[in-house]
């Protein structure tokens, strides 16, 4: 039977992208999130474009208590996880109003930990399986703009890295990604430079490259590699004074 | 947060908000202020920008294929050039498809995109079994030629100005091959390619490149292009059903625009023709070289520089081509503004409300903007007026109004309509401003 991929946070413009590729691979897919509309349809285009094996179910990464239910009563248990669901908030608001800041940290951070913790444990006992978790290259270095967000995505990129260190003698295979900008709905009003800015389909092709070589971390266009060096080695003294 | 956006010729560039949405129910909650649909950018003018657009590509999903009967359901935002990928292989093709494959189904049905099969299968709209439309009311109401028919007949060709269409069926045409069977014929001059076209009426596809820079005996000499779906024994590769992707190349910066002088342009036309040395060629080629010839050279639009262009596509009433054409050719050739690209064709007849094609020849040509263009392109909209004819909405940027309500004769129907379904012109555009459809 052909491998099963389940992705959490599915209707997001970059998990159609991973899923058109899963799917194109020959992988069934399980498409979860809080919006079945939206998941219906793009069941339905997986199934017209791949012939696929494609369902849909309903998850919400903040229903905490529900998420040991959820994983343990899907369809088909998955050989590959990925966790895509994500909140860029409003920074300001997020500053003076605890609900929101709330918000953030927890789509970004509690969210993912409490649901690939159920995760992790299944792969363990079965000893195999691919995790992937999509976080962000604003968890490097706290900033002015995001930085509730990006210290909710430092927390998961320390939590992946964590779990691939557990998880690396049971066979399991833990991909942290960091995608740098991609043309989706959380970035429509920002204008990004176009070589830093990467599409929906590309961030599908790299995680499946990348879930097949087994690398531990990616961002999605190299060019982010040297630039997060370059952000990451401003001395603080000069950074706290910068606009960014 | 405002952004600069234009269309495929750079010309005009707006400062717009945009709005994208991948569901229909949370599209209603972000329409606040007036705004126009916006594909995929690829017609030239500003038909599809205004101070706030709405941008469809998120909403690209494929909902249903019929493989048996060829029937497709799809979201309006989705690319040709995607859903060719997915028809191909499974053995249809698209009824009608303009020269390039990177434009929305939404975008083909709003300019009702005609093709080189114009005259055997009329343009889009002729093959859409029934769409839904968000209107201006706020509702989504579903329409083809038998249900809530006149909101059908505005929206095909209707530019975006009755609503957001939504879902989309519409029918294919099968194909047992991936490969076009082609025939290129030299003609002479303008009277021997009209002629040609007049001959080859049964043939599916017909397209002319026309030498807009000849005078006196070789004046219009052109290629007539002709065109078959091949059979399966004729197509010379294993794979007969292939939707290759080929890689693409990008034309990296804005070229200067003394780069297209008329040099450049008497250059390019005499290598075409070296190419074509004989008097017909017949081959079998793939059908993305064939339809698509430019799509491989990525953003060649850039080429005509950060002014940019215009495209003037017109078409005449049949018994006015020739004397029309003539005229218009004379022009132009006086001008020395001519172009790298023009393209003649022959449409067949067609019945409909706002749709630009009506039996007769349609020529398009490309022109860098520079002084005295916009000038000299008034003085051809009256010579298309005065001959019967009118200029595709697709690819206006700068007619004046008063050609326009001349030369379409339902107008006032097409505006009444509109007003029906959106009575307070929460759709608009730049296009319907500088003509005046929304009132
Ligand atoms: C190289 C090239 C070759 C071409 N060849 C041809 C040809 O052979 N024949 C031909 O007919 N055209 C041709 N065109 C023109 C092109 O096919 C049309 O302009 C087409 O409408 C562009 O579609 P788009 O998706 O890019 O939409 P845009 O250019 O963004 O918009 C075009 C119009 O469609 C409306 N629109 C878009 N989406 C929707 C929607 N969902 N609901 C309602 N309205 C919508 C917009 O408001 C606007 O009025 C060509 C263009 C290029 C660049
Ligand atoms: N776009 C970028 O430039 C960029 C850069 C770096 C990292 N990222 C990260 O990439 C991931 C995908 O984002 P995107 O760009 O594709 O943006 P997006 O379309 O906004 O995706 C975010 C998705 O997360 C889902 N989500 C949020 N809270 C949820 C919850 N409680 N339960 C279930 N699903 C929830 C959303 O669901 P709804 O659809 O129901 O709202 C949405 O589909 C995110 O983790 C994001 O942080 C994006």
């Amino acid at each position: 039977m052909e491998e099963n991929v389940l992705i959490l946070g599915a209707a997001s413009d970059m998990a159609v992208g991973i899923a058109r590729k899963f799917a194109a691979e020959g992988y069934s897919i399980t498409l979860a999130g809080r919006n079945m509309d939206r998941l219906k349809a793009i069941e339905a285009d997986l199934k017209v474009r791949h012939n696929g094996n494609v369902s849909s179910v309903m998850f919400d990464a903040l229903d905490f208590e529900n998420h040991y239910n959820f994983y343990h009563s899907l369809p088909e248990k998955p050989d590959v996880v990925i966790s895509v669901f994500g909140l860029l908030g409003d920074q300001e608001e997020a500053q003076s109003d605890w609900k929101s800041c709330q918000e953030i940290l927890f789509s970004n951070y509690v969210g993912a930990v409490s649901i690939l913790n159920v995760v992790a444990n299944d792969f363990e006992k079965r000893k195999k399986g691919v995790i992937v978790g999509i976080s962000s290259v604003a968890g490097e270095r706290g900033r002015q703009s995001n930085y509730l967000y990006g210290s909710a995505k430092a927390g998961f990129t320390s939590y992946l890295s964590g779990l691939r260190n557990r998880m690396f003698r049971h066979g399991v295979h833990v991909l942290t990604v960091k995608p740098g900008f991609v043309k989706t709905k959380m970035i429509e009003n920002m204008k990004t430079p176009g070589p830093l800015t990467a599409t929906p389909k590309e961030v599908g092709e790299r995680v499946f490259k990348a879930v097949k070589a087994k690398t531990d971390t990616i961002y999605v266009r190299p060019i982010w590699s040297p630039v997060m060096i370059m952000i990451r080695n401003i001395p603080e003294g000069v950074f706290k004074k910068m606009k960014l | 947060m405002k952004k600069s956006i234009s269309n495929w010729n750079n010309y005009p560039v707006v400062e717009a908000k945009e709005i994208s949405f991948d569901n229909p129910k949370e599209l209603s909650l972000k329409l606040t202020h007036s705004s126009i649909p916006h594909g995929n950018g690829r017609c030239y003018g500003d038909a599809s920008l205004f101070s706030e657009v709405v941008n469809t590509l998120r909403y690209d999903k494929v909902l249903a294929f019929d493989e048996t009967h060829g029937i497709i359901t799809c979201q309006s935002g989705v690319l040709l050039s995607e859903l060719l990928q997915i028809i191909v292989p499974r053995g249809w093709f698209l009824p009608v498809t303009p020269g390039t494959k990177f434009i929305t189904v939404g975008g083909a049905i709003a300019s009702d995109v005609h093709g080189k099969n114009h005259h055997v299968d009329g343009s889009f709209s002729n093959h859409i079994v029934s769409m839904s439309v968000l209107t201006g009311t706020g509702e989504t109401l579903i329409c083809s030629k038998n249900q809530n028919s006149d909101l059908f007949w505005a929206t095909c060709g209707g530019m975006g100005l009755t609503g957001i269409i939504l879902d989309v069926k519409f029918r294919l045409k099968g194909i047992h091959s991936s490969h076009i069977r082609q025939k290129q014929i030299k003609a002479e001059n303008l009277d021997h390619v009209m002629e040609l076209f007049d001959q080859n009426t049964e043939s599916t596809y017909s397209v002319a490149w026309i030498d807009c820079l000849k005078s006196g005996k070789n004046f219009g000499r052109s290629i007539l292009m002709l065109g078959e779906h091949a059979g399966t024994d004729e197509t010379p590769v294993e794979n007969k059903l292939l939707a290759k992707e080929k890689s693409l190349m990008t034309v990296p910066f804005h070229f200067p625009s003394f780069v297209l002088n008329g040099f450049s342009v008497k250059l390019f036309n005499a290598l075409y023709y070296a190419k074509n040395y004989k008097k017909e060629m017949n081959s079998v080629v793939h059908y993305d070289g064939y339809f698509y010839p430019l799509d491989s050279i990525l953003e060649w639009n850039k080429i005509y520089g950060k002014k940019g262009f215009v495209q003037y596509q017109f078409v005449l009433p049949l018994e006015t081509s020739k004397e029309g054409l003539k005229n218009i050719l004379t022009r132009i050739n006086k001008m020395g503004m001519g172009s790298f690209l023009a393209v003649l064709k022959l449409f067949g007849h067609q019945d409909d409300l706002i749709s630009f094609p009506m039996k007769g020849y349609t020529l398009a040509l490309d022109f860098p903007i520079r002084e005295g263009l916009f000038g000299f392109l008034d003085e051809l909209d009256q010579v298309v007026a005065d001959f019967g004819g009118r200029i595709y909405l697709s690819k206006d940027a700068r007619m004046k109004k008063e050609i326009f309500w001349k030369t379409y004769p339902h107008a006032t129907e097409f505006q009444r309509i509109i007003k029906k379904y959106d009575p307070d012109n929460r759709f608009n555009s730049n296009l319907s401003q500088r003509l005046m459809l929304k009132v």
